[in-house]
């Protein structure tokens, strides 16, 4: 038996699994979309994993990370639950020895990694805004009836990109109805959208950050490449879109799984069939005081599995 | 009359005392809660700070309960929060609550006014300056000892093995301060809490970060307004010192109104103007707690604050030269804990890779 780690990453937009071989190489990843329900997605990409997996291979480590990192934890059995920073440092250092700066953008967030000497230095996440992040370009994609693939397509022909304000997902959004009024091509506004975007970046995340080369690009909206081709411009030096960008966080929670079983030995990894299995949540306001904490409840086939949310801890049962 | 404050961390179990003991009916603050916050944002001006829509919800909240009058602090640097109890009047009349705000300036900035005010608290609670000077030394040593055994806990907390241990201990150590009428009782329950505290069950053989506290004081001392930042971060296992603790600002900005030592330090930063709020404070902390040997600051500031902001905007320098990693936390009532959380987890990170790739390089050198 060969052995190999899984690592699963659930975020607001999409869901990430990753198989590594013992080297670190990836052997299967898999790009699902969350469509707001992260325990089926789980369920069913684990399924479809364990049928295509090759059977010589064995599950000896299982990490979860995202922001649905507690709640898939439990589901799958990981061993190790990390936050979606420090995955895609570990991550992006793994591929590129001697990164310095890592420029994560995902469906709802974005976040600038510093590195120095393969240790994190610094990071920012973006707070106020989420323009900037996939969410949005995908919803001006469709505005425009541009199918988000080809985004970064249209932006790569623009001649003249047009200036538009990022400060704001929603000023920008009506910016750019502004442009399209006046009469500016798609592309031109797409590309000034990219550029807008970056810049917002910048000033937002990147605010006070020293970037040095290399850098690296990655997060489901590295597959834009008139974003690559922005931040070039910005920058003023080339980011690197590394192969595996869009899995980047599994990948890391993949390589932590790998660290954690170094060190300890069984898994609690469940298998890939537990789409049989009934993971349920529920929720009540308790009514012990006036902090009146929401308290979850997780149950797998019916059994009470943990309980998480109460403050005084009179609720409280933690899985894991 | 129906006295009432805002609330401050644990603070109002002394400001009660104080209140009852002058002749006055306390109405004791409810921790701020969801729906203080719901009350607070919505009678509030939208861009104003976080402090100010929380002390608004709380004072409603005390209103429905028939508080007449509140005591707040107020304040003469630019930063507006010293402004803040005369918007507070205004809009508390607009809704048409009977409510008196009545705001205590530093008094070095105007003793009259501080003098005229609280002679008027003696006054219609009908005690003696005697009496009063008396009520005023024991709530004193209440603030001193509260803020002894929440210290206290807060060092203890990563060692828990049972998590919820400690906060569970020191929730019982200020129910007897609460209860704890002369200065001698005081001192025996502050003494019983630290015991508590002792008694908690603790793998002492951990390692635990440290981790220091700088920011705006309401966000820095109200644990309903950081998402109880100090027991999360105790929780992941780091140790956790607050700059601003009531015993000790009282002590310093409040009666002296200087603090000098600390501007001292954050001069070679900021040597400008004076930017109001706990600006110069969090330059100044952030090279203390550098000096101190402690692993990293988190910054905490209400989204909007002035003060904080310029502070953030020099922060990057002082932590280059200080070689310490600081966290900046903008709060304000957007902020979800899981975002909170998020960062915290990956800044412990941080602190824990960086410690540990310090610590190889030293055994290289040795």
């Amino acid at each position: 038996m060969k052995k190999a780690y899984l690592g699963v990453d659930v975020g607001s937009v999409s869901t990430n699994l990753v198989l590594l071989d013992d080297n670190g190489t990836v052997l299967t990843g898999k790009y699902l979309r969350t469509s707001g329900k992260p325990i089926a997605t789980v369920q069913q990409g684990l399924y479809s994993i364990g049928q295509e997996m090759d059977k010589e291979l064995e599950i000896v480590g299982a990490g979860a990370t995202g922001s649905a990192r507690y709640l898939i934890g439990m589901i799958i059995g990981a061993d190790i639950i990390k936050n979606e920073i420090t995955a895609h440092a570990v991550a992006g250092s793994n591929v590129a020895r001697g990164v310095k700066t890592i420029i994560e953008i995902g469906g709802q967030d974005s976040k600038i990694i510093i590195m120095r000497n393969g240790v994190v230095t610094d990071f920012a996440m973006n707070t106020v805004c989420a323009a900037g992040t996939g969410s949005f370009l995908d919803q001006q994609a469709s505005r425009l009836c541009i199918p988000i693939e080809d985004f970064g397509e249209y932006a790569l022909k623009a001649k003249n990109p047009v200036r538009i304000a990022g400060r704001c997902a929603v000023f920008a959004e009506s910016d750019m109805i502004h442009k399209q009024q006046l009469g500016y091509n798609s592309e031109d506004i797409i590309a000034g959208l990219c550029e807008a975007l970056v810049r917002n970046y910048m000033n937002n995340v990147g605010k006070g950050k020293e970037i040095l080369a290399p850098v690296l690009f990655q997060g489901g909206v590295a597959a834009n490449q008139g974003l690559v081709t922005a931040f070039n411009k910005l920058l003023g030096m080339e980011v690197t879109v590394p192969p595996n960008y869009d899995v980047m966080g599994a990948i890391g929670a993949a390589l932590l799984a790998k660290a954690w079983s170094a060190k300890r030995g069984q898994t609690k990894f469940k298998g890939f069939n537990i789409q049989e299995i009934s993971f349920k949540t529920t929720s009540f306001e308790c009514k012990g005081c006036s902090n009146a904490c929401e308290v979850v409840q997780f149950f797998e086939n019916g059994e009470l599995l943990a309980r998480w949310g109460d403050r005084c801890g009179k609720w409280e049962m933690q899985a894991v | 009359m129906k006295i009432s404050f805002p609330h401050m961390g644990h603070s109002h179990i002394a400001f009660k005392w104080l209140v009852e003991n002058l002749g006055h009916e306390c109405i004791v603050p409810p921790e701020p809660s969801k729906k203080t916050l719901d009350l607070g944002v919505r009678y509030s001006p939208e861009f104003a700070c976080i402090p100010f829509k929380m002390l608004m919800g709380t004072y409603l909240e005390v209103a429905e309960q028939g508080a007449e009058v509140i005591l707040t602090s107020g304040g003469c640097g630019p930063c507006r929060a010293g402004y803040y109890w005369v918007m507070h009047q205004y809009l508390l009349e607009e809704m048409g609550q009977d409510l008196k705000v009545i705001a205590f300036e530093p008094p070095l900035c105007d003793i009259k006014d501080f003098w005229k005010k609280l002679r008027w608290i003696r006054k219609t609670g009908g005690v003696s300056w005697k009496h009063f000077a008396q009520v005023m030394k024991i709530t004193w040593e209440k603030i001193k000892a509260i803020d002894d055994v929440e210290i206290y806990s807060h060092e203890i907390r990563p060692y828990e093995i049972k998590k919820g241990d400690t906060t569970r201990a020191l929730t019982r150590a200020l129910d007897d301060l609460d209860k704890a009428e002369k200065i001698d009782q005081i001192m025996e329950a502050r003494n019983a809490g630290i015991r508590r505290l002792d008694e908690v069950l603790c793998d002492k053989l951990r390692n635990p970060l440290k981790i220091g506290i700088i920011g705006e004081i309401y966000v820095v001392l109200e644990p309903a307004a950081n998402h109880y930042l100090q027991i999360m971060l105790g929780e992941m296992g780091v140790q956790t010192h607050r700059s601003i603790y009531l015993s000790g600002y009282t002590r310093e900005s409040a009666i002296t109104n200087g603090g000098d030592a600390i501007y001292q330090i954050a001069r070679p930063y900021l040597d400008e103007v004076c930017i109001g709020g706990h600006g110069v404070n969090s330059i100044g902390e952030t090279i203390l707690y550098s000096q101190h040997g402690f692993d990293g600051v988190v910054q905490l500031a209400p989204f909007s604050c002035i003060p904080e902001i310029v502070a953030k905007s020099i922060i990057p320098s002082v932590s280059r030269d200080f070689n310490i990693p600081v966290l900046t936390l903008f709060i304000d009532e957007q902020t979800g804990k899981a975002g909170v959380q998020t960062r915290l987890e990956a800044f412990v990170d941080l602190l824990e890779m960086r410690r540990q790739s310090n610590e190889k390089a030293t055994r290289l050198v040795v």
